[in-house]
């Protein structure tokens, strides 16, 4: 490949991967979960708990693609924000229950991660950076502008899911608690899903894309169709939580398209470390838990988080996690 | 210059992380009916403080930590001294979901006062509205007043663009004026059209063209030239804050002030302040509030002299009066109720009649709308400003009533 | 519809895409020559008209303003170039570009916080007030004298660029840094120098607009993604490029504005998204950049 424009003739791979080893690698399903019990008793608040474990599954589907399959994205807020209008909409426009409505916004969310997938794995590097970038800009343009349909820049409103009813139990959802429980089954469930691909052959396949191309493709790996899966799955996570902030907060905000949304989650991404099973949800964690602490003291917590993610950038590019795991692997 | 750091915010922040600490626990445990007697009265505050309306935001967090102080220097809520929670919703709709959640959750507010934008006090409305919460909304908007996003438990304070821009064109339409019209492509700017082509038919004025942009459009160069061929007597700008300010500048750049008079349904002091007088000068537009109105309303002259006092000098503005406002008619309808029971205050809310700061006020029994005077404003020239303060002339100050709303059946309120 | 106003849309869309191409010359220069994405641009483009502002209160002159904040915040792009983005070089194409992103949220509350959240008032000066009238219709002289500073601007670049012995060492830089390293050439000096002359461009181009858009510390936004456009359409790092993107899509707006002026900035985008589909490396990009 050629870099000629590039001051750097080598290294154009995003870092090495630092995945967890061993007994954390092991374990990884059982022990988030055990984690994500205990959040909303740790935490300032239970809606600070739901949050983190909304854009916590958000960094994770994110990092699929970011981390495990070596592509910086700029546009997954199309399919944060896609999921949450979709679902939102299917039960204010069309009456669909919470979780046929749910899983209509993951499917919706799918479906666009598709189309954008087919549309910009085309590319590479930066332009990928942009493609994704302008497409998702577009759809962000496309709701604002079809307002019968999503409310414009007033955002989704309407539907608002007071109680569930799951296998006979009633599960208020107006209650902070049982919301959180009720949201963390989904989130276990996706870490679960992302947990077995990562160890399934698939896994291997986009780890392999990382970090050499031309050697994956020389091995056999149809490149295409790996980044274009990877893509789509992470997409389709991204759904997942764009479905579940709509549950959570009963309105679908149209800042949940913009381009901002999806550059916390590069942030989020990169603070807790790339590459790494529960980077991800750490990086979302102390992002949100800065943002939320350091708000009700400054309105200059925009400084705080700059200047952190710098540092970061400059000083841990494998992010929180990604160090402690490079410190307990190291020889 | 920026200086919320107002001891306030932190201690709450420090109070409320240990109470974070052990606040699920107690949520677990019992439905929390059983509090200490004297408990203190919690309104949450969500308002942008980060964001381009900062100085609008930090002017109603004044607003309504004076509202809270005139109250308890009285007594309180039946002898409960009344805390004003706020909050940094960053002008974001999602975050102001989540504050207002936290607020309700965590903290146990007894009541949310605030938003500035349409959105957020939509989704505040939506959150509020589904957890029996009151909410006094201080945002302008046409939508919340419509059956489709009513709630019981919400009262509007704030002017909508249906009352401003009626105002604006009483004071500026004439029969036969040709009218121009440049709108902001969202909802807030259909609602401005909406309620000036009304009011240019009821008032026999010809609409000669509209003109729509997008939001938050930098450059509006490329659309003077066809504004100019429409010939317009009067271009009414329907957006807001830096889309306003861009859009004039321009229009003045292009000498389009020269040949006709530009209106807008809202002035806002601080977006004055930031762009040169010359660039507004003549320019009329809308407000809930302007300080010289103390020449004219007791009860401003007294808001004035209570802000001055508390602020070294200061003058409220449009938007901060807000605060003040929305804060008050609250803590009176609750001084009235004996209490924070919610279904007490919305009814001593419905009956309330208050003057506060600009004459008197009462809330719609059907879509719970203040019904308050409109002021109509001309941006000064520099040579006629005689202090930095003295922005605005007031053209017209137009009494509440319910003649300038839409009609309950309209909005969709069974009759 | 009349040919005078057909005329006058013409018109305004070329001078639009004048002040478009402007607004992108830092971006696309930086890029070009150091593979940097400077995310930081539209932050830097702000800082530039509040320098400019700056020097203009102290000075009372808005000449001096608009040529010493270029200069000024220049000379501050290539301690950021010195102190953050060399390090960086080592590493992926990403990690500039995450840093940039870092730095434009850090730029604009430095902003906030020392100019406040509100905008400031920036007139042009008086020479340059008042309206052209054109035979077409009526243009701001100032827009005028802008085109005329862009022309002027892009002539000396491109002089820079192609003539002197310091364009053809930067261009062979930009080509093959590892070759001009075994020439003996000082590549580390010579980044700094073409950072710190993108980070002045955009400077320039914040001081060129505060008299037209308002200034306020989110004003970069915007322009962010205007030179975005503009550059990935023109193909990132071609200066003839930028030049055609951002006439293009000035007339492609203004053009717009005639029927459906609403739509202009999903045609912006549109118009993006087309290329980077058709032509990813842009209009007049060389294939393989950045990839």
């Amino acid at each position: 490949m050629s870099s000629t424009s590039h001051a750097a003739p080598a290294a154009l791979r995003p870092p090495q991967a630092v995945g967890e080893a061993g007994f954390l690698s092991r374990w990884r399903v059982p022990l988030s979960i055990a984690v994500l019990c205990v959040l909303p008793w740790v935490l300032p608040s239970q809606a600070l708990a739901v949050n983190v474990l909304i854009y916590g599954l958000f960094a994770v589907g994110y990092n699929l693609l970011f981390g495990y399959t070596g592509l910086l994205s700029f546009g997954h807020a199309a399919f944060f924000g896609g999921g949450a209008y979709i679902t939102g909409m299917a039960i204010a426009h069309f009456g669909l229950g919470w979780f046929p409505a749910m899983l209509v916004g993951v499917a919706g969310s799918s479906v666009l991660a598709a189309v954008i997938g087919a549309l910009s794995i085309r590319t590479r590097g930066i332009y990928f950076c942009m493609v994704t970038l302008a497409l998702s800009q577009l759809v962000y343009y496309t709701a604002l502008q079809a307002s019968n349909w999503t409310g414009g820049e007033n955002g989704l409103r309407g539907f608002t899911v007071a109680k569930a009813d799951v296998l006979g139990f009633t599960v208020n959802l107006l209650d902070p608690m049982q919301k959180y429980y009720f949201l963390m089954v989904f989130a276990a469930l996706a870490l679960w899903f992302v947990s077995r691909v990562l160890n399934s052959p698939f896994g291997a396949a986009i780890e392999a894309v990382r970090e050499n191309e031309t050697r994956a493709r020389a091995c056999g790996y149809d490149v295409e169709r790996t980044k274009l899966l990877s893509f789509i799955l992470s997409g389709a996570l991204c759904g997942v939580a764009g479905t579940m902030s709509a549950i959570h907060l009963s309105i679908v905000p149209l800042d949940a398209l913009h381009y901002h949304t999806s550059s916390i989650v590069v942030m989020m991404t990169m603070l807790g470390g790339a590459g790494s099973f529960f980077g991800p949800f750490v990086g979302a964690l102390v992002f949100l838990l800065i943002e939320d602490v350091a708000s009700l003291w400054t309105s200059h917590w925009q400084l705080i988080v700059g200047v952190v993610f710098i540092l970061f950038v400059l000083f841990l590019p494998k992010g929180i996690w990604g160090t402690l795991i490079a410190w307990r692997n190291r020889p | 210059m920026t200086d919320r750091k107002d001891g306030l915010t932190f201690s709450v922040s420090r109070r409320t992380l240990l109470a974070g600490m052990g606040a699920g626990i107690g949520v677990l445990a019992m439905p929390a009916i059983v509090r200490a007697q004297a408990e203190t009265v919690r309104i949450g505050f969500p308002t942008p403080l980060t964001g381009p309306f900062g100085a609008e935001a930090k002017d109603q967090v004044r607003s309504a930590e004076l509202a809270v102080k005139l109250i308890n220097d009285k007594g309180g809520i039946a002898g409960r001294q009344v805390e004003l929670l706020v909050r940094d919703d960053k002008l974001n709709a999602g975050e102001a979901a989540t504050r207002t959640l936290e607020l309700i959750e965590k903290d146990k507010v007894h009541a949310v006062v605030g938003a500035l934008s349409s959105a957020v006090q939509l989704a505040v409305n939506e959150v509020t509205r589904a957890r029996n919460m009151l909410y006094v909304s201080i945002s302008q908007s046409d939508t919340i007043n419509e059956v489709k996003d009513f709630s019981r438990y919400t009262f509007h304070e704030a002017l909508n663009p249906h009352m401003t821009t009626a105002a604006v064109a009483k004071a500026t339409f004439k029969k036969g004026s040709k009218v121009a019209f440049l709108v902001a492509d969202y909802a807030y700017g259909h609602e401005m059209l909406r309620g000036f082509k009304r009011a240019a038919a009821a008032i026999g004025a010809e609409v000669v063209g509209e003109i729509l942009h997008p939001f938050g459009a930098p450059d509006y160069s490329t659309l003077m030239p066809r504004i100019r061929s429409m010939k317009p007597d009067i271009l009414a700008i329907c957006n807001f804050g830096r889309d306003q300010a861009n859009a004039i500048k321009q229009a003045n750049d292009f000498g389009l002030k020269k040949q006709m008079q530009i209106v807008v349904p809202v002035l806002l002091h601080n977006q004055r302040i930031a762009v040169a007088p010359d660039v507004f000068e003549g320019v009329v537009g809308g407000a809930n509030y302007y300080w010289e109105l103390e020449n004219s309303v007791p009860t401003a002259k007294a808001f004035n002299d209570a802000f001055r006092k508390m602020y070294g000098g200061a003058i409220p503005t449009d938007y901060g009066a807000y605060g003040f406002t929305g804060v008050t008619a609250l803590l009176l309808g609750m001084q009235k109720a004996g209490g924070t029971d919610t279904d007490k205050v919305i009814a001593a809310l419905q009956e309330l009649k208050y003057d506060v700061a600009k004459g008197p006020q009462y809330f719609r029994k059907c879509d719970h709308q203040a019904v308050q005077s409109v002021l109509v404003l001309r941006s000064k020239a520099k040579a006629d400003m005689k202090g930095a303060d003295d922005l605005f002339e007031i053209v017209a100050n137009d009494p509440g009533s319910e003649d300038m709303l839409r009609s309950c059946a309209e909005l969709g309120f069974p009759t | 519809m009349d040919l005078e106003l057909f005329l006058m849309q013409l018109f305004s869309g070329l001078a639009l895409g004048a002040i478009l191409v402007m607004v992108a010359l830092g971006l696309t220069i930086i890029f070009g020559m150091l593979g940097i994405v400077n995310f930081a641009h539209g932050a830097l483009f702000m800082v530039g008209a509040y320098a400019g502002l700056w020097v203009a209160s102290l000075t009372g002159s808005f000449w001096w303003a608009l040529l010493i904040a270029p200069i000024a915040v220049g000379a501050f792009g290539m301690l950021v170039e010195r102190v953050l983005i060399r390090p960086l070089y080592k590493r992926t194409p990403d990690d500039p570009l995450l840093l940039t992103f870092g730095l434009g949220y850090v730029l604009v509350e430095a902003v906030r916080i020392t100019f406040g959240t509100d905008g400031i008032p920036f007139s042009a000066p008086e020479s340059l007030q008042g309206v052209v009238d054109l035979g077409i219709g009526y243009f701001p002289l100032y827009r005028l004298f802008v085109l005329g500073v862009v022309a002027v601007i892009l002539v000396l670049l491109w002089v820079a660029l192609e003539k002197t012995r310091f364009g053809l060492v930067v261009r062979a830089g930009a080509r093959d840094p590892l070759i001009m390293r075994v020439l003996g050439v000082d590549v580390s000096r010579l980044w700094l120098l073409v950072f710190g002359l993108g980070v002045g461009l955009t400077a320039l181009g914040g001081v060129l607009a505060a008299p037209m858009r308002n200034v306020s510390p989110e004003m970069g936004t915007l322009v962010l993604a205007e030179a975005f456009v503009v550059t990935v359409i023109g193909g990132m790092g071609s200066l003839l490029g930028a030049v055609v993107a951002g006439l293009l899509v000035g007339v492609a707006v203004s053009m717009t504005a005639l029927f459906a002026p609403e739509m202009a900035t999903i045609v912006m985008f549109g118009l993006m998204a087309l290329i980077l589909l058709v032509r990813p490396q842009g209009l007049f990009g060389r294939p393989g950049v950045g990839a």
